[in-house]
């Protein structure tokens, strides 16, 4: 069939180099990579799933605690690192549009914002724990949470036993989020260098929607963390 | 990737943005008033808002050309909700409790 491996020599030379070769076009590998990535994804929802699990029913048990172990934490800078985290997302977008557009300023200055912006949400977390360690209300031999008011009841203390649990899953999921920041901050390093060396180009850039799809994912961590973590009870 | 919108996504995209930091506002702001049992309801209905919106527009859920992403983003979220469902099903109904 001389027809045949015409065509099929003709495609080889066409297709473009990042096309790998069990995919019939650059759509289909896009969209495996893709559905690999949510596949991903769906496992580190069950991840945090099970830590959203167990704080749900420690909270139930122990609200006024929960209540008032909560209200030592600073919420402006919790606040604060809820925005850091949303302008970065919004970075990431662009770098995929800048990709996707072939805006070669916009794409390197978008991933170094958005690595910028991770390390400032690293750098409040830092503040944050440093306090945290100041009061004494890191989990351990050293812990202590006396004559903390239960918000909205006057003359009641919270349970420092049962505080201390809380600060357990405080110090738990913030710590496995700041630690999915730091693996999304490798990725995007990794990204940006790719970038400057100019290998993304409007026909493949896979790697950038890929890693913003983690970054995304651990945005969406935070905001769900931050209302639970931050603000029970606030009024009170 | 988004032919429907090819021209330029950016206007939603910062449409988002701004969503995502109004609702940030918002939720500080609804835990400073007394909603009595609706403190937590109202704050978690604000952060699943905010995470759809980033699902669906800046992780482009909405534009996937692929329904297998859709299912697995569905069927993920079905496997959260028997975990956390089932759970406190059985925690909120213990007569010991």
């Amino acid at each position: 069939m001389p027809d045949s491996t015409a065509v099929g020599l003709h495609h080889e030379e066409q297709h473009h180099p990042e096309l790998l070769h069990h995919f019939a076009d650059p759509q289909q590998q896009r969209d495996a990579s893709s559905l690999g990535m949510w596949v991903f994804l769906a496992t580190e929802i069950m991840f945090f799933g099970g830590l959203f699990c167990a704080y749900l029913i420690y909270r139930r048990w122990y609200f006024g605690d929960f209540a008032a172990a909560s209200k030592s934490i600073d919420m402006a800078l919790g606040a604060t690192n809820t925005a850091v985290l949303i302008c970065s997302s919004l970075t990431v977008v662009l770098a995929v549009w800048a990709a996707q557009t072939a805006r070669r300023t916009l794409l390197l200055a978008s991933l170094a914002i958005t690595m910028l912006l991770g390390l400032t949400f690293l750098g409040i977390k830092g503040v944050e724990y440093k306090q945290k360690f100041d009061e004494h209300h890191v989990p351990g031999a050293s812990f202590s949470f006396d004559h903390e008011e239960i918000p909205g009841h006057p003359g009641q203390y919270a349970n420092p036993a049962h505080a201390q649990i809380f600060f357990s899953l405080y110090f738990v999921m913030t710590g496995l989020h700041a630690l999915h920041m730091i693996i999304g901050l490798g990725i995007f390093l990794w990204l940006f260098l790719a970038a400057w060396r100019g290998r993304f180009t409007p026909e493949y850039n896979t790697p950038i929607e890929i890693g913003g799809l983690y970054w995304h994912f651990v945005d969406i961590v935070w905001i769900y963390l931050f209302p639970l973590l931050y603000l029970i009870d606030r009024h009170a | 990737m988004s032919e429907h919108s090819s021209s330029s996504p950016l206007k939603m995209y910062f449409a988002v943005f701004f969503a995502l930091l109004a609702g940030t506002g918002l939720t500080v702001f609804a835990a400073t008033l007394d909603l009595g049992p609706f403190n937590a309801p109202v704050a978690l209905t604000i952060a699943t808002v905010k995470a759809t919106l980033v699902a669906l527009f800046f992780m482009h859920v909405w534009h996937a050309s692929e329904k297998l992403t859709k299912l697995v983003v569905i069927g993920a979220l079905f496997f959260l909700l028997l975990l956390l469902g089932l759970t406190m099903t059985d925690y909120a109904t213990r007569p010991w409790s």
